[in-house]
């Protein structure tokens, strides 16, 4: 039974999250010195995968140098890049693989610690079956891990069970990508939104989450582009928008089938665009006829002229971009959802040329290239199908097993936690993943890993996943081994190494390797180095969609990135795809695809009358686990706050920073009130990087969008009032409030 | 740097505060940031401002200093009140008429953005500028912001009967040749003192 060896308050002492103000040897002393060396990498903190120089000394990051030469962010960075440099050297630090006792966690030494490890997750697979035993991955991890974890979980464990947290991120935009283009991957290049005459935000609440991406914005503004936003909150790019659109959490796609309405009802579509590079445009030209204006208007809260406004801009551009994110897809239509939006994108000829397309922001730090090689419990490397036998045999052949021994499609991340929840999968192996505080409907999350009869967890910090872990080995962060990533333009990225990993803490791929040989599976993982899994990598991916092939480190160096497919050395790679408007099926048509409403999973009805929806805050970087330990960082944003119209607030007696309790139909949540005009009335708004007693996904459910399987984080049901008390939580140790 | 000039544009601000984090980071006041950030109205509006110091011509800081601490570098640059010589009396705190100089408690000493000198005069921009997300601080070449911004850069203000010309350009609306700020603009002089 994995569950947390000693209470809360003793686990968080000793091993945080402290926040860590300051640089190694403080601000005066040791991080004045200069630097030894300065390592042209890449931030972690999320999908633009910014350029930026570390500042070394020794065996430590002490501070960090712009890297203004880089081409993406010419020296930009947000403040989770300028900070990130304090997760290095940090006092939680795991230095050490620790093995749970009664009393807490032990520090263990590697052998004993990966033979426990080897040795559990083989009695559960000889007593339960193979697939007994899931793997979870991570797309914060470099390319080179993310392909390690598919193929150990195929070939080392044999179970059909892995899959990554990107599930929550990227994938609901992957399938309507791959429906509609056969790709999935942005099929733009950043440039391109500077060059647009209209560029149209839907669910991307970019100045917070992809800041980088607003200089783009902004750019384009410059020269005289039109800003639409829909969003129910006001975001910060909403300050400049020519139009603002405060649509209702969960109607995206109403919108957005009303938005097509207008331009076929006008007379608007690219007519020798649709003819030439597409197909089922009559079909859904037909299931938009009864989206009229005034019922569109209705279930979406938004103004008819305004909606009316937004599709003849886009459509008349002359040249659109369209971006969206989470806000979008994270819905149990995601899929939906996105495709509407590219539909709207194809009827109006916006793809294929500079200045047009739509695109999806990457979230996660290697959220693109994280999912392209094989830790997607449905596809192996080169984006390929799992389903696909001509695949199977091709990746069999590159890892030198048979077609027949490489397991099928398996279980989706949620679908992984309900089957641990329902006693069918019995051991986990995780890696940069936290669960705890990242999956919907939190307190079923705990449930599920502490029935778990082996839990194993890779990670540089414990957390709050790791405490219900049997062995914790101490592995490596994103400085600490090379690799690539692949950025939100579908740009491949070097991540050069600035340190080793300190003390006893080993590299995430050695770690791997040696869990690997230790399953007797050595022959297959015979790496000595990231560069020849990278090798590898390239072989498998030969062919395929995301054709890494013709890539190096070398070349990505000399070129500052280089864009998959690049399927030789001689290639120049592919920034924009889709030239000209033709996508990657065969035939080279662009996929129309009918969209159907469906109601949300956790619908607002009277006795849960509001729209609870979730997202980030600018200084905090998904389930905050590396976050929330930079001090620079938690001051920013120390703790979550529940955002609530005036009206609303009013309405309940709630005045700015009272304690207000939301109930949906699953849990309460009791946070600070943040009074603001800047929110629809119907809706409050929580961020979700905190853990506990302060997540916002103790209140989210878990509804999934059938084919992505992506958890419906931005629509559920809740309703408010002020509290009665203040959360124990809240209380410090002499009885007062915080 | 030569022919380069820092511009602030508030309108491009996003909130994001890179550049207090940045701030923080540079070698001449390590851990202390000298951005003067704010939300304008954050109940009402998501609208933010970051400003740095403007370096005024003739800085009224400077004027107002009792110990003649705050010098201005040959290239224009106020530089924080001299340690040795700063009283801490916060004259210069009250008279700057764009709220710039804070008065650092346990320095006992004025400090102020000093437009990272010890970054341009090694041909680097200054680190606020460089890393800011949306370029509302930007340190760039006149020509670019003439050939990519439709605002204007101004550098004239008028405080009343107080004019400031400054190194640093605000970014206007075009066809503005100076930003007006006058209190009895906003006055209500209807009744007499005293009543």
């Amino acid at each position: 039974m994995a569950k947390p060896p000693v209470d809360l308050q003793q686990l968080t002492a000793e091993f945080g999250p402290h926040p860590q103000r300051v640089p190694p040897g403080g601000w005066q002393e040791e991080s004045r010195n200069p630097a030894e060396r300065l390592v042209k990498t890449h931030c972690c903190f999320c999908g633009q995968q910014c350029g930026i120089q570390l500042k070394v000394r020794g065996n430590s990051v002490i501070g960090f140098e712009p890297w203004e030469e880089f081409p993406f962010n010419e020296g930009k960075l947000c403040p989770k890049g300028v900070k990130r440099y304090l997760q290095s050297n940090h006092p939680d630090r795991l230095l050490d693989p620790l093995i749970r006792t009664s009393s807490g966690f032990r520090k263990a030494g590697w052998e004993e610690a990966l033979d426990l490890t080897v040795r559990r997750l083989q009695e559960i697979q000889a007593k339960y079956g193979k697939d007994s035993v899931a793997v979870f991955g991570g797309a914060s991890l470099i390319t080179e891990k993310a392909y390690l974890m598919g193929k150990f979980a195929r070939v080392a464990l044999g179970t059909r069970h892995i899959d990554y947290n990107g599930r929550l991120c990227m994938v609901s935009a992957g399938v309507a990508y791959k429906l509609a283009f056969n790709v999935d991957r942005s099929p733009i290049p950043w440039s391109d939104i500077a060059q647009a005459d209209v560029v149209f935000c839907i669910g991307a609440n970019v100045g917070e989450c992809a800041p980088i991406t607003t200089d783009y914005i902004w750019r384009a503004r410059d020269h005289g582009a039109r800003l639409i936003v829909a969003d129910p909150r006001f975001t910060p790019i909403s300050r400049n928008a020519d139009l603002y659109l405060p649509l209702r959490p969960g109607t995206d796609l109403v919108l957005l089938m009303g938005m097509l309405h207008v331009v076929l009802r006008d007379g608007l579509e690219d007519r020798d665009f649709i003819a030439a590079h597409t197909t089922g445009f009559d079909d859904v030209a037909e299931s938009v006829k009864s989206y009229d204006l005034r019922s569109v208007a209705e279930r979406t809260g938004v103004p008819p002229e305004a909606i009316e406004r937004a599709a003849r801009w886009f459509a008349q551009g002359p040249r659109s971009v369209a971006l969206h994110a989470r806000g979008l897809e994270h819905q149990s239509k995601g899929v939906e959802n996105v495709l509407a939006l590219i539909n709207l994108t194809l009827a109006t000829g916006k793809i294929g040329r500079e200045g047009c397309g739509c695109a999806m922001i990457t979230g996660q730090g290697n959220g693109q290239g994280g999912r392209e090689h094989g830790q997607k419990c449905d596809q192996l490397p080169g984006a390929r199908s799992i389903h696909d036998p001509v695949a199977r045999e091709h990746v069999a052949r590159v890892w030198g097993i048979q077609p027949e021994d490489l397991p099928q499609a398996g279980y989706s991340a949620q679908e992984i936690m309900n089957a641990i929840h329902d006693g069918e999968i019995k051991g986990l192996l995780s890696i940069c993943f936290n669960p705890s505080v990242s999956l919907p409907q939190a307190e079923y999350t705990k449930e599920a890993l502490n029935q778990l009869e082996f839990f194993g967890v890779i990670d540089f910090f414990l957390s709050e996943t790791a405490r219900h872990a049997d062995v914790v080995l101490a592995g490596s962060l994103q400085e600490e081994e090379e690799g690539v990533t692949c950025s939100t333009e579908g740009r491949v990225l070097h991540i050069r190494k600035a340190v080793d990993p300190p003390a006893n803490a080993w590299g995430d791929s050695r770690i791997i390797c040696e869990l690997a040989r230790r399953l007797g599976k050595e022959r297959y993982f015979p790496f000595q180095s990231t560069r020849e899994i990278f090798d590898e990598l390239r072989e498998a991916s030969r062919g395929g969609i995301a054709d890494y092939y013709g890539i190096t480190y070398e070349r990505i160096d000399r070129e500052m990135g280089v864009f998959w497919p690049c399927p030789s050395e001689d290639h120049p790679g592919t920034p924009r795809l889709m030239e000209g408007g033709v996508s990657m099926f065969p035939d080279g048509k662009c996929r129309f695809q009918v969209t159907e409403w469906r109601e949300s999973g956790d619908p607002v009805a009277e006795d849960f009358p509001l729209y609870f929806t979730t997202g980030r805050v600018v200084s905090q970087y998904l389930s905050g686990t590396q976050t929330r330990r930079i001090g620079g960082l938690v001051d920013m944003y120390p703790e979550p706050r529940v955002e609530i119209h005036p009206r609303l607030a009013e309405r309940h007696g709630i005045g700015e920073g009272d304690w207000v309790t939301i109930t949906s139909r699953r849990a309460d949540l009791t946070l600070r009130a943040m009074i603001v005009k800047t929110i629809r009335p119907d809706t409050v708004f929580v961020p979700y990087h905190w853990a506990d007693e302060q997540s916002a996904n103790k209140l989210t459910h878990r509804t999934l969008d059938p084919r992505s399987k992506i958890p419906e984080f931005k629509v559920s049901a809740c309703r408010i009032r002020k509290a009665e008390q203040v959360p124990e939580w809240a209380i410090t140790p002499d009885g007062g409030p915080r | 740097m030569f022919g380069y000039e820092f511009y602030v544009d508030p309108s491009r601000c996003i909130g994001c505060q890179a550049c207090i984090k940045a701030c923080e980071e540079c070698e001449t006041h390590r851990g202390v940031s000298m951005i003067n950030f704010d939300y304008l109205d954050r109940p009402n509006s998501i609208a933010s401002a970051a400003f740095v110091c403007f370096h005024c011509d003739d800085p009224t800081c400077a004027e107002v200093c009792p110990a003649d601490a705050i010098k201005i570098g040959e290239d224009g640059v106020v530089q924080s009140a001299l340690k040795p010589r700063c009283i801490a009396c916060s004259n210069c705190v009250l008279a700057c008429p764009f709220g710039i100089p804070k008065l650092v408690p346990e320095y006992e000493q004025m400090m102020k953005c000093d437009m990272c000198y010890d970054r341009t005069s090694a041909g680097k921009r200054p680190m606020c500028a460089t890393v800011c997300p949306s370029q509302a601080l930007a340190y760039v070449r006149p020509e670019e912001i003439a050939r990519t911004r439709r605002e204007k850069p101004v550098n004239d203000f008028r405080f009343g009967q107080q004019t400031v010309r400054t190194k640093v350009f605000m970014m206007a609306p075009a066809g503005l040749e100076e930003i007006v700020i006058d209190v009895v603009d906003y006055m209500w002089e209807g009744v007499s003192h005293g009543a």
